[in-house]
């Protein structure tokens, strides 16, 4: 086959020699735009897998590449005056200039003709050729000129970096978080040679306008960031290559290969600099793209082959770097926490690297979090009443020289302080420390002895409100597992409250000697706490059991309605009362009496449900609240009535007894709240004595689509206990140990209720092996 | 987890008699259900159609559609067939619904492709009714009539299974993909509050026998996959040709949370339910 490569880069270099190597009768021409020695660009980073892949596609270059690269294992934190290490994490970087040195001569060896300093503005000037592989970057001429067979789009992150090199000796992969004046700025930064390292800085939108930054010019820009980072740099010069202040590029392209032409490497796909290397995914691709091709003699079978296997491994490695990105984007968020929760935050914020994760990696790092995380919990314990978490405003540059979990009052805006040496262990005050999901959490006079909740699932079988046998079973049983809470389920503040006929309640004497029953077993045989859940179902009451759908209408016996507009749920539904003042008087006081019976009944927790499209959070959203008086609107007047009820129930409720709240942190749909509504909402609620908010998304109407999956609600969990400043109760179908700790010690719920696993059973009594 | 199989009415070449014949040597044992797909522009029998005639010869099988395209049919229409077909079988009717891949199976009965969602979505929310209403008959074996599956892979179909449904059937692939659709059913499920947990149904193709009939088999889903393009070729390479594999197969939705998992052939040959049969005694699994 007569094959054009456009580019001369390591996808195109790479690709070249692959292909030349399963068959040396394939005639492979390299054209570049730039000569042979002119290159951009600082270091490149490879993982130790990706090097293994190296290794199996071509000997030779992988050992000219480990001779020349330099390789780590450390990731170093700087957070403020505090560094934190955490080792574990093999990576590998050579200069880009010496990679594509390595590969020009490897080309030449094989007898690849490469054409240097050609730059082509016509496809027509390649002239003819069976394959033309297109690895010509960003801004590939190729994959613009078939645009509309290839499909691609394009999104720009909303943070502002520039791309430097420095003369310093580093020996980790090397974060710095530094506020000043005008903003966070964060640096990525790691070795590439004896020399020289990579440091990337980058900063919000923001930050970058305030500090004149837009108005740079190259020598302005080295200068503002020489200054800034003087402590770290150390007497070391940052370096620039006609580097300028970039927003990075996320390319997605639909289809790869269009007739005999086929695009790799940055041409089709590029993923946030802070997750990887660009040059690593283009020279897998390149390892692919050879191997199809030796394999199928038909070409179409060949590049259809290509992109069935690499898109796919792309699409998940683009989806981690977005999610790093993301965490770039936000980090202010998480300037609250302490540095080693940072530090565990920032390493596990792809999702891809668990608590159990990072223990394997460095045991060392595993155990500074225990004892971390124990020594935070007893110390927010010995707190009084009205604990609330990392004060807001207080920013990471305190003065304090350890990881002394007491913060200090107050915005401080100092100059960048003197960097202080490495936190001892000895810092840490507890040597055994349990892992974090068997921390103790406070809130007011409760002591939980565990992070870890559970529910009962809904089997439960009332009548007339009376928990039945089976649920009081259920319940005793959950609260036997160790757990350190147990959650009811939905429990009817009035007989109209219920969601189904089989719905439990507690606005009458008999209930409460039952509910009784349940909290004293609890109380007296475990260690538990429990929660009682109240709620009035709004407008999706009055339904059947939920044992075939949810929101079936009764066919008999139904009962009216209330809701904050008379819209029903369903096309279906009974068309609810839109609630006047007399109705709303009528439900605060069924509210109170039922946290009376409550305290009656010696709950320890109250949670009131403000979510998934019950009574009260029909106030809350604008696609179920159209009123027009007082109680609808905008934000503040919607949340309205909830607060009446929350402030009429919190007096109710004794002082050192704390109260949750259940928010929906996202209508999930279309026209409905999102996130940053939920943020303001979990403040207002804290401001008026809210402890904890349970974090649950969707159900406020039918239209309500979450992307379901393990750990769904834990984003929007970490958003509103670091924005809002409160704690947290997550779910979203937790099931391990690890889920748990991880998300604990990352700061992003307090307390986990958890699923129990589903999996069939991994220990059989032998007798039930041949039924499996 | 149980584990039944495929008939082969969308394999051409499949003749009416061996369809039965197949249904009738199923029953027998080991497997626990017989499944049947929806194809209407292709060489295929009808699968409402199918499971009738063979509800008539088998005792023990559960009958299932996994799946048929809900949105082509009228929804009053088809909660009387199936309602018929439950009460003909004793009972032994899944019913598996989808929109379907296909634009042509649409195309050629003139029911709009565009808004199938929704009109899967009304045609679940009524099922249950009227089969639970008295005039359209007949009375199904249980007043709240058949099992209730969904299928599809968007997060829709998932809601879809919460709101109206029993349980969740996968379309096919290796265990890690059931195992990823598995959690988002879990997750769905017990988000919305609905008790106990969903019946996790899936799928895989096998072609036992020498090279011929591998090949036989590998042209088969070529064909009948032809219209997804490259990824035809994909869906093929995942075809069971071994003991071990099929060993591996199940042993991975086992594990994954499967309940119940159809194989379905790509020979129309009677000689390859006898192969899957002995295997699957291999295994130590027997009537039931």
């Amino acid at each position: 086959m007569k094959i054009v490569i456009l580019g001369g880069g390591p996808a195109g270099l790479y690709s070249g020699l692959l292909i030349k190597k399963t068959n040396p009768a394939h005639d492979i021409t390299i054209i570049e735009r730039n000569a042979a020695d002119v290159t951009y660009g600082w270091g490149v980073v490879f993982s130790d897998r990706t090097l293994a892949s190296f290794q199996r596609a071509d000997n030779k270059t992988y050992e000219q590449i480990t001779d020349q690269f330099v390789i780590w294992d450390a990731i170093d934190v700087y957070y403020g005056d505090h560094k934190i290490s955490c080792g574990g994490h093999v990576i590998s970087s050579i200069s880009r200039k010496s990679l594509l040195n390595i590969l020009q001569r490897r080309c030449h060896e094989l007898g690849i003709n490469i054409q240097f300093s050609r730059e082509i503005n016509d496809l027509a000037e390649l002239g003819d050729h069976d394959l033309l592989i297109a690895a010509d970057g960003l801004n590939s001429i190729v994959r613009k000129k078939y645009e509309s067979s290839f499909k691609p789009s394009l999104e720009y992150g909303k943070a502002r970096y520039i791309w430097l090199g420095a003369t310093k000796i580093l020996d980790a992969f090397t974060f710095i978080f530094r506020e000043n004046e005008f903003g966070l700025f964060q640096v990525h930064s790691y070795p590439f040679n004896g020399t020289t390292s990579t440091f990337i800085i980058e900063c919000d939108e923001t930050s970058w306008l305030k500090a004149g930054l837009d108005k740079a010019d190259e020598a302005q820009s080295l200068a503002y960031c020489q200054q800034l980072l003087a402590d770290n740099l150390d007497g070391a010069t940052l370096l620039s290559n006609n580097s300028k202040w970039i927003s990075f590029p996320t390319l997605k392209t639909q289809h790869w290969h269009h007739k005999n032409t086929v695009l790799l490497g940055d041409a089709i796909h590029t993923a946030h600099f802070s997750i990887g290397s660009g040059t690593k995914l283009a020279m897998e691709d390149a390892i692919a793209l050879a191997g199809a091709l030796e394999q199928h003699t038909d070409l179409e079978t060949a590049l259809n082959e290509y992109e069935l296997e690499r898109k796919p491994v792309v699409e998940i490695f683009q989806k981690a770097a977005r999610e790093s990105q993301a965490y770039f984007e936000t980090l202010k968020r998480y300037l609250t926490l302490d540095p080693v929760q940072f530090t565990f935050n920032l390493l596990t914020r792809s999702g891809r690297i668990t608590y159990d994760d990072l223990r394997l990696r460095d045991p060392r790092f595993g155990d500074l979090v225990d004892r971390w995380t124990a020594q935070k919990a007893s110390s927010m314990l010995s707190t009084t009443a009205g604990y609330h978490p990392e004060q807001k405003a207080s920013s990471m540059l305190t003065t304090a020289g350890d990881c002394h979990p007491e913060r200090s009052e107050g915005s401080v805006v100092a100059p960048p302080p003197i960097f202080t040496p490495v936190v001892t262990l000895s810092t840490a005050k507890d040597l055994v420390a349990p892992p974090p999901l068997f921390t103790p959490l406070g809130l007011r006079n409760l002591k939980l002895p565990n992070r870890v909740a559970l529910s009962p699932l809904s089997t439960c079988t009332a009548q007339n409100g009376m928990p039945g046998e089976a649920y009081i079973q259920q319940m005793q049983s959950a609260a036997s597992g160790g757990v350190g809470i147990v959650v009811t389920e939905h429990v009817a503040i009035s007989a109209d409250g219920r969601i189904t006929p089989n719905s439990a309640g507690i606005y009458n004497a008999k209930q409460v000697e039952v509910w009784k029953h349940i909290v004293d077993f609890i109380h007296n045989q475990t260690p538990a706490k429990v929660t009682i859940q109240l709620n009035h179902a709004g407008r999706r009451g009055s339904t059947r059991p939920r044992a075939h759908g949810l929101d079936r209408p009764l066919r008999d016996d139904n009962w009216s309605l209330l809701s904050a507009s008379s819209i029903p749920y369903t096309p279906s539904s009974q068309v609810p009362k839109e609630m006047d003042r007399d109705d709303m008087n009528r439900v605060l006081e069924d509210f109170v009496r039922a946290t009376q019976k409550a305290f009656e009944a010696g709950f320890d927790v109250l949670q009131l449900n403000f979510a998934h499209g019950y009574l009260l959070a029909s106030f809350l959203s604008p696609l179920a609240n159209l009123r027009h008086d007082e109680y609808g609107g905008g934000l503040e007047h919607r949340m309205r009535f909830p607060l009446e009820i929350f402030d009429a129930v919190r007096a109710a409720w004794p002082q050192d007894k704390p109260i949750s709240v259940t928010i929906s942190a996202s209508d999930c749909a279309k026209g409905g709240f999102e996130v940053d509504d939920a943020v303001v909402i979990a403040k207002m609620f804290k401001e008026h004595g809210c402890d904890i908010i349970v974090v649950v998304a969707g159900q406020t109407t039918i239209d309500s689509e979450p992307t379901y999956g393990r750990g769904f609600l834990t984003p929007f969990s970490d958003r509103i206990r670091n924005e809002a400043g409160i704690l947290t109760m997550v779910g979203g179908y937790l099931t391990t140990s690890d889920e748990v700790n991880t998300i604990i010690a990352a700061g992003r719920a307090d307390l986990c209720i958890m699923d129990p696993p589903q999996l069939k059973d991994l220990y059989w009594a032998i007798p039930a092996v041949a039924q499996m | 987890m149980q584990v039944g199989v495929g008939l082969p009415s969308t394999v051409p070449g499949a003749q009416g008699q061996l369809i039965i014949e197949w249904a009738c040597r199923a029953d027998e044992g080991p497997f626990s259900s017989l499944g049947v797909l929806d194809r209407l522009a292709y060489d295929s029998y009808d699968p409402l159609i199918t499971l009738g005639t063979v509800a008539g010869v088998t005792h023990r099988v559960k009958l299932a559609t996994t799946i048929i395209i809900g949105p082509l049919h009228n929804n009053t229409l088809l909660a009387k067939t199936t309602a018929s077909l439950d009460a003909l079988s004793g009972g032994r009717l899944v019913l598996g619904l989808a929109v379907g891949a296909r634009k042509e199976d649409y195309d050629i009965t003139g029911v709009d492709y565009r808004g199938r969602g929704k009109r899967l979505s009304e045609q679940l929310s009524s099922l249950r009714s009227l089969w639970e209403e008295s005039h359209i008959g007949p009375k199904t074996v249980r007043s709240n009539g058949p099992d209730l599956l969904v299928g599809g892979l968007s997060d829709q179909g998932y809601a879809r299974m919460v709101r109206f449904a029993d349980g969740y059937v996968h379309g096919g692939g290796p265990p890690r993909a059931f195992a990823r659709a598995a959690d988002k059913a879990y997750a769905a499920w017990s988000d919305a509050g609905r008790p106990a947990k969903p019946q996790l149904w899936a799928q895989g193709y096998f072609a036992l026998g020498d090279d011929n009939v591998k090949e036989a088999g590998y042209r088969y889903l070529r064909d009948y996959y032809a219209f997804t393009g490259p990824f035809a070729e994909r869906i093929a390479a995942g075809l069971l040709t071994s003991p071990q594999a099929i060993a591996q197969f199940i042993r991975g939705y086992h594990d994954a949370g499967c309940d119940e998992l159809v194989l379905f052939p790509t020979v129309p040959d009677l000689v390859q339910l006898d192969r899957l049969a002995e295997i699957l005694h291999g295994q130590g699994r027997r009537v039931g």
